[in-house]
């Protein structure tokens, strides 16, 4: 026992957090050359292809340290992005130690000092590593000095390596194994394991990754979901290496997955505790703070006939995701959906493109909304996050929005577009504060609704990639806030309705207005789109008809080339959603939401 | 010529829809800047190519047997075609397969088109009309087309393509207007187009069609109006008028995307297009499909009817197109590979594919689309799939029903490309 060690690697997005895990595991010989790819760990498409991780992974290496004791360290890799922070906060609880990892030319990031704060809060061993030593643009000094100054760290207990180059690997080894507490030794106690993800396969049902806090557990054993009391027959318990390794029992302080015949997914709870039927624990363990989602939007089936295998797809998709909240919702326009409640912006890009790439579900995501506050007249108060339940404008008394405390930090020279961008986003109350030379940290209250669209991508344009930043939400504001309606050919395409503050409705609904006309492909009529506010008209555009698109020859080598462009255009049609006459594409949807050109 | 009456009496029997051959000869004086078909503007190869058409024939043909006279069996049957000449992988084996099953039975037409075919010496169109007759049998009333173009046509050359029993000639002037030649990268001038109309009446054609292009900037409607009179005056058999695109790849294409030309703008482009149908139809002629127009039913074009409705065609040299019960190959478009590979003994196919129930489906449905002729609502595989959005389509008036078929309408044909689509099977 004395010979295990949970750790996690937190980071900054982009300081090298996969490759760095990618190296360990390279180290423990869990791969050999030919099977190993980059991001080992991200073993999703989408992770791979954005170089991002977006679920926490837990993998088995065996570290056979300069004493030459053999060890099981149990690597927990976490997502970097701002949105996924509760993955983070789930990974921590299952480890004793965490590698904070600095990037040796950026520094101290925004999310540097977040996931730091997380680890704090769990009282992990925090072992710092400077990263990306081999770069020419490294500067040590410069990042121990914030180190030392930003993160109040002993910049002496630094490990230095890059994870690029091999360099140093042995070093953060070795510190891991000397400075991150082995896990208490609680294996006679009653069974208290805490499970940090799930998931489902299809031939083994819900296989649930869990920290076994005290006691153990055995194939065989009657098992206990402390939420709901369900009991279920262990099959099988093993390390994750990679591939499942099946153990003879998962004993106090090991992390590792469970196969208990849990068919339904909706059986298993995150952050839930599981102990043995014969002999409970008194109480659950501590468990998961309830993630709150921040940003709301509806998902819908392109065809009426795939709600029901929607339903089924994000029952399944949500057993791996627990941040995602959902219910029923239903749209003129777009026939039976779902209300989706999601962690950020890049979360709910992630859960449309996981539901179509693994579920292979073609949907429809309507535009992101916040939670409003009304207060009406009669003094009741309504919490709406649905364009469609903004109450009738006569009523309202008052209404308020969520802001956020957001920090960015960026080198200097940025400092002016950065601060144009923010009071264009209607930032108030900057506060400007100097770490470190040539670096600043800028502070400002800013709506939520004006970062869930394309803030942040907006950020990292105008800093050159340079700027990092989080957010907190701070509290409820006062605001003017009006219901923006588009209309194509006269019908109110509701799913298209946002809530917006009254400055921005104008040119909110040109943009919209301009968007749709370029992804509404030409039909035989006209079609007007208009942005209302009520019963009035705030922006328009018009999508000319076609008269003429016939080619004029057709013989033995052009019947194939047409016949194959009918066929696209056909599949093209599928994804497309009838609104009155009107066929929309899906890609409509969500174009309103991309950046803003400036 | 031989005329295999025996053949014939057989084939009409069995055969409702006789095939069509087609001759790709890939030769032309010069480019023109808008063609987009396979030829080259070097008579370098023409030797090489009718040696290579030759054997090509013979790879389909039953050949030797047939010209003797005796024992000669109906038509083509391409027995054991895969063993003898088949690649023994690749995607074009299972289509090699197949040809044992293909038989390409007497055929009603032949089609020499290009390319200009009339850059053939006469002794050369000789020799290739006399192997088609060798390998091949054609019905006695086979509608057999030449595509000419106005230079290098003359009284002799003309009376030569009609003793070898052509008896169509297409001809492509696509403008009296010499603004509009000019524009065109044409070689010749209005003046040797109206000559060459004069000499083929002359020499005794009495199946004329000619091919003409609108739609261009240095043209306006009165010049077009001015050229389709001039032309009427000699009462062409057949029409094709062809609104003027810009294919890729053309230099005329590569004009275009340069800012250098640019296309009149689909405004114009329907006032064109409807101009010309309702001009000629006032002139009594069938506007049977989008581009082409026929001075009576008999009139139109048999061979091209083949393309439209999945009747089986062979087609011969580089580029070439073939379609037999579902299967559909086309040849390497490179008269140098497409000699090396019938030199090797190998077919010169470049690519093909088998057609799955649902492609020819569309296919029927679009190419159904594109003709007078329409498409047959029962065998729109139901025809009520096509629901609400054929009330739709009758409302605006782009299709009308007519003893169960669909009709495109004149303002159909202006968006047939999308016609299919609309009807949303």
């Amino acid at each position: 026992m004395r010979n295990i060690r949970n750790f996690s690697i937190i980071a900054h997005i982009d300081h090298g957090k996969s490759t760095l895990a990618d190296r360990l595991i390279q180290h423990a010989g869990l791969v050999n050359e030919r099977q190993f790819r980059d991001q080992i760990l991200d073993n999703m498409d989408i992770e791979r292809e954005r170089g991002i991780t977006i679920k926490s992974q837990t993998v088995v290496l065996s570290y056979k340290s300069k004493s030459g004791e053999v060890f099981d360290l149990n690597l927990i890799d976490t997502p970097g992005h701002a949105d996924f922070s509760y993955e983070v906060s789930r990974a921590l609880a299952s480890c004793e130690g965490v590698l904070l990892l600095v990037d040796a030319s950026q520094g101290v990031q925004a999310q540097t000092i977040a996931n730091l704060y997380a680890a704090m809060e769990h009282d992990l061993t925090i072992i710092p590593v400077i990263n990306k030593i081999d770069l020419p643009s490294a500067d040590i000094e410069m990042a121990k000095e914030q180190i030392d100054h930003d993160l109040g760290l002993d910049s002496d207990q630094v490990v230095l390596c890059s994870a690029k180059e091999g360099m140093g690997i042995e070093d953060v080894l070795e510190a891991i194994v000397a400075r991150i507490p082995p896990p208490e030794e609680n294996s006679e106690k009653p069974l208290a394991a805490l499970i940090f993800d799930a998931h489902y396969d299809p031939f083994r049902g819900t296989i649930v990754s869990c920290r076994v806090f005290d006691g153990k557990v055995r194939p065989g054993d009657l098992i206990r979901l402390m939420y709901n009391g369900a009991v279920h027959k262990v099959e099988e318990v093993g390390f994750f290496r990679l591939f499942r390794d099946p153990q003879p029992e998962l004993s106090a302080g090991s992390v590792g997955y469970l196969i208990a015949g849990i068919k339904t997914v909706a059986d298993v709870r995150i952050g839930d505790t599981i102990t043995m039927d014969s002999n409970p624990v008194e109480s659950p363990l501590p468990g998961f703070k309830d993630v709150k989602p921040v940003v709301f939007s509806s998902i819908y089936p392109i065809s009426s006939d795939e709600y029901p295998s929607l339903v089924d797809s994000l029952d399944k998709y949500k057993l791996n995701d627990a941040a995602l909240v959902y219910q029923k919702d239903s749209s003129a326009a777009l026939g039976q959906g779902f209300r989706c409640g999601f962690l950020g912006l890049l979360h709910l890009e992630i859960v449309q493109e996981r539901l179509e790439r693994e579920f292979d579900q073609a949907i429809i995501m309507t535009a992101p909304s916040v939670q409003y506050q009304f207060t009406l007249n009669d003094g009741t108060g309504l919490t709406v996050e649905n364009p469609q339940y903004y109450p009738d404008p006569i009523l309202i008394k008052s209404s308020a929005e969520p802001f956020i405390k957001a920090t960015i930090i960026i080198p200097e020279r940025y400092m002016g577009a950065v601060m144009k961008l923010c009071l264009e986003r209607r930032g108030s109350n900057p506060r400007i504060a100097y770490p470190t030379t040539a670096r600043v940290e800028i502070t400002f209250d800013m709506p939520l609704a004006e970062v869930v669209f394309d803030f942040y991508d907006r950020l990292k344009t105008i800093t050159q990639g340079y700027g990092s930043f989080d957010y907190e939400l701070i509290e409820y504001r006062d605001s003017d806030l009006v219901k923006l309606d588009i209309l194509v050919n006269g019908e109110r395409v509701d799913a298209l309705s946002i809530i917006v503050h009254r400055d921005r409705a104008r040119e909110w609904g040109l943009q919209v207005c301009d968007r749709l006309k370029e992804e509404i492909p030409r039909h035989n009529f006209k079609i007007a789109i208009q942005g209302a506010i009520g019963g009035k008209i705030i922006s328009r555009s018009t999508i000319s008809p076609f008269r003429k698109d016939v080619t004029a020859k057709c013989y033995g080598g052009d019947i194939t080339r047409k016949r194959k462009l009918l066929e696209k255009q056909k599949k093209g049609k599928k994804r497309m959603k009838m609104v009155g006459n009107v066929e929309i594409p899906q890609s409509a949807f969500v174009s309103v939401l991309k950046a803003r050109d400036e | 010529m031989v005329c295999h009456m025996e053949n014939t009496l057989n084939a009409t029997s069995h055969n409702p829809n006789p095939p069509g051959l087609y001759i790709h000869v890939p030769f032309c004086r010069s480019k023109c800047l808008y063609c987009d078909f396979y030829s080259v503007a070097s008579s370098a190869t023409i030797p090489a190519w009718l040696e290579a058409v030759q054997r090509e024939m013979r790879l389909y043909g039953e050949n030797e047997e047939r010209s003797g006279g005796s024992g000669a069996k109906s038509g083509v049957k391409v027995e054991g075609y895969a063993e003898k000449h088949g690649e023994k992988s690749g995607e074009n084996a299972e289509i090699l397969r197949n040809f044992d099953s293909f038989n390409f039975d007497n055929f009603d037409s032949l089609y020499l088109g290009g390319g200009t075919p009339t850059v053939l010496a006469e002794r050369d169109l000789a020799a290739l009309m006399d192997s088609a007759h060798k390998h091949f049998t054609f019905l006695p009333d086979a509608e057999i087309t030449i595509e000419a173009n106005p230079d290098g046509l003359s009284a002799g050359k003309l009376k030569t393509i009609r003793d070898l029993g052509i008896n169509r000639i297409s001809l492509g002037i696509q403008s009296l207007s010499d603004a509009d030649l000019k524009y065109l990268g044409r070689t010749h001038s209005s003046k040797q187009a109206l000559d060459a109309l004069d000499l083929i009446r002359f020499s005794g054609f009495s199946n004329m069609s000619v091919d003409l292009i609108y739609g261009l900037e240095t043209q306006t409607i009165p010049g077009w109006k001015k050229t389709l009179d001039q032309i009427l005056e000699f009462r062409p058999e057949h029409l094709s008028c062809y609104q003027l695109t810009f294919e890729p790849g053309t230099p005329l294409g590569k004009m275009k995307a340069a800012g250098k030309v640019n296309s009149i703008g689909e405004k114009l482009e329907s006032a064109y297009f409807i101009y010309t149908s309702r001009y000629l139809e006032r002139e009594g002629y069938l506007h049977y499909e989008i581009s082409n127009f026929a001075r009576s039913f008999d009139l139109k074009s048999r061979h091209n009817q083949k393309y439209w409705t999945h009747t089986p065609y062979l087609g011969l040299g580089p580029s070439a197109h073939s379609f037999h019960s579902g299967s559909r190959w086309w040849n390497l478009k490179s008269v140098r590979k497409y000699c090396r590979l019938l030199a090797e003994g190998k077919p010169p196919i470049e690519s093909s594919e088998i057609l799955t129930e649902e492609q020819l489906d569309l296919e029927s449905l679009y190419l159904g689309l594109r003709t007078s002729a329409g498409v047959d609502l029962n065998e729109l595989g139901g025809g009520l799939r096509v629901g609400n959005a054929f009330a739709e389509l009758q409302r605006t008036g782009l299709v009308k029903i007519s003893n169960g078929r669909i009709l495109p309408t004149r303002k159909g044909f202006l968006v047939a490309d999308s016609l299919p689509l609309m009807l949303n099977v």
